[in-house]
């Protein structure tokens, strides 16, 4: 498939059989056009957004660690083995394609940003995205130019703060009617 | 007896148009003060589990819906985060709690695939027989539920006896009814108990006597194919546009099965028949569930005949960097005991990389996506919940029902609450 000729591209690699093609931020809405109407992926299975913060950052595995390295409160915090490829900005998001004919081809749209950005919302080309769009900023802060109603989804409305996030803390939410109250 | 006209399906789209997932009130009905706001839900019996619709009515008539869901978010994704990536595995089960073996399978055959980990034959078989099983279950709760709410009390205790007699086998199998983290990285986490072939075998072939069972009961039943045809219409343009799947999109006559298209496991060494109907309303919806029950009884004798053959086969892949060594040598083997340790404690690291992986589960494609930063715990994992892209397609189908029909229509949506707020 070509994929050079999607709008706002910017690389495609092959990585444990699955294709992922980067694109510009804000060409992300002309690059799904594209490739829904042009290469036939008409079918959005997924939208999810990864937060890097503090990827690969020393003495972290995972994300309970400390940042001086081992936490013998903690047995999984020796570190890594080899260190992971560095990201170039914060946030990955990623739409996970998949075309209803033979053979099944899938494909990963995927585009990097930074906190605060916003991405050109999908809705109007794939009406499913609507819940993944407002689940995606809900849990990780992302914004959706021109989604039509973007509001949380799995949190309370007046909640603070994105849970998906890598500095929201677990187990940093007050109990509440404990007897410390 | 006369049997119900079914109601064509519509022409064009009925997504509506200003929000895909929010059905507004006609300008004209909302200045005519005539409508009235009904909250439905949480806490209701019909919306299996913690749905809440906030449903207009004009009369009788639905003319605006918005769905509200969170009622059950728990942060099962946040909470994976923390894990070494062996004791996530009881996590997905969980999300998904009544189509658990195949959640559970989804996440298995992610974390497989990031390791590039070959997995012995039996095990492949035995995840698809207890998958297939799982399936059955899902449907039967679907069944039994959907029945309940639209009144045929009955059928309910006839489903949950045959849902007995799985979990019963889940118990025999690994020792526990539901959840059962039978699924372990590299293959099972025991050896198939001696007797378990008898006892699923007798199930199977009692199983499609219950079918008929079912059938005679609902599929003749006036009042049932009164509920049921021609109601919450759903047109295969729309269903995709809604990235619906499973048995939903078979309904709307999309001929799509995860299993048949992309296969997995061993499915492209097994016959079976995808079923597709054509009105993309609550009754083909049950049509196509019972066919995939049916469906799914065939493909476990398939199995049951290769797993015989396959006694004292390995179960679980010879790895001992990621598979815990077997009990006996810790007592005599110092390296096996130092694995155990090292997995046990630490957990095994799976090398950096991002995948999605996608099954066909009892509701639709069920899509897991991970991100490993090569350490022992995943660094990002996220659910494609079918269920929770299930109930976005209330509003369309939605369109210009009754509120009686409500109750029929989000029950063959099939939602599980678990699944759709994780």
């Amino acid at each position: 498939m070509n994929w050079a000729d999607i709008p706002g591209f910017v690389g495609v690699r092959e990585e444990h059989g699955e294709t992922t093609v980067a694109v510009e931020r804000e060409r992300v809405r002309d690059a799904a056009q594209h490739l829904r109407d042009e290469l036939g992926f008409n079918f959005l299975a997924d939208v999810v957004a990864t937060d890097y913060l503090n990827w690969g950052a020393k003495g972290v595995s995972g994300y309970i660690g400390t940042a001086s390295g081992r936490d013998i409160n903690m047995p999984t915090t020796q570190g890594y083995q080899v260190q992971p490829q560095p990201k170039p900005w914060r946030f990955s998001l990623s739409y996970h394609l998949l075309a209803l004919r033979e053979g099944a081809p899938r494909v990963r749209l995927q585009t990097w940003l930074e906190d605060g950005e916003a991405v050109p919302s999908v809705v109007s080309v794939w009406p499913t995205a609507d819940w993944h769009e407002r689940e995606q900023f809900d849990l990780m802060g992302l914004r959706f130019d021109g989604h039509p109603n973007p509001l949380r989804i799995l949190m309370d409305d007046d909640w603070e703060g994105h849970p998906l996030r890598k500095d929201y803390p677990i187990g940093g939410e007050p109990v509440r009617f404990s007897d410390a109250e | 007896m006369s049997l119900v006209e079914k109601q064509a399906i519509y022409e064009g789209t009925r997504i509506p148009q200003r929000v895909p997932t929010i059905l507004d009130v006609p300008a004209e009905l909302l200045a005519s003060d005539d409508i009235l706001q009904v909250n439905f839900g949480p806490n209701h019996p019909s919306t299996h589990g913690v749905l809440r619709l906030i449903v207009d009515l004009d009369g009788e008539r639905v003319v605006g819906l918005g769905a509200v869901i969170g009622y059950l978010h728990t942060g099962f994704e946040k909470n994976m985060e923390q894990k070494t990536w062996w004791k996530a595995i009881t996590y997905p089960e969980r999300i998904d709690y009544v189509g658990y073996q195949n959640n559970e399978l989804t996440f298995v055959l992610a974390i497989e695939k990031l390791l590039a980990l070959e997995v012995p034959d039996k095990a492949t078989w035995m995840r698809m027989l207890l998958c297939e099983l799982n399936r059955i279950h899902s449907h039967l709760v679907y069944l039994g539920t959907s029945a309940l709410e639209l009144g045929a009390i009955s059928m309910f205790w006839y489903t949950f006896r045959e849902r007995e007699m799985i979990l019963d086998l889940s118990e025999l199998v690994a020792g526990a009814r539901m959840h059962t983290r039978y699924f372990q990285v590299g293959g099972l986490a025991e050896d198939i108990p001696s007797g378990f072939y008898p006892e699923c075998r007798k199930f199977v072939d009692w199983m499609p006597q219950a079918l008929d069972d079912y059938l005679g009961m609902l599929d003749r039943n006036q009042i049932w194919l009164e509920r049921t045809k021609g109601i919450g219409l759903l047109s295969a343009d729309d269903a995709i546009a809604l990235g619906q799947s499973g048995p939903v999109l078979r309904a709307s006559g999309v001929d799509w099965d995860l299993r048949r298209d992309d296969p997995y496991l061993a499915y492209d060494k097994v016959h079976f028949h995808v079923p597709v109907y054509e009105g993309g309303d609550v009754y083909d919806r049950y049509r196509v569930r019972m066919d995939e029950m049916a469906e799914s009884v065939r493909i476990i004798h398939q199995c049951l005949d290769r797993l015989e053959r396959m006694d004292g086969k390995p179960w679980i892949a010879d790895d001992r960097k990621v598979v815990l060594p077997p009990r006996e040598e810790l007592h005599t083997s110092m390296e096996s005991l130092i694995h155990h340790f090292k997995i046990v404690t630490e957990g095994y690291r799976v090398p950096e990389g991002e995948v999605y992986l996608a099954i066909e589960s009892p509701r639709g494609e069920s899509g897991c996506y991970v991100v490993s930063d090569g350490g022992p715990k995943p660094w990002r994992v996220h659910f494609r919940a079918p269920s929770f892209v299930a109930l976005e397609a209330t509003a369309t189908c939605m369109n210009d029902t009754l509120i009686a029909d409500m109750i029929a229509v989000v029950g063959s949506l099939d939602a599980v609450m678990g699944d759709t707020d994780r």
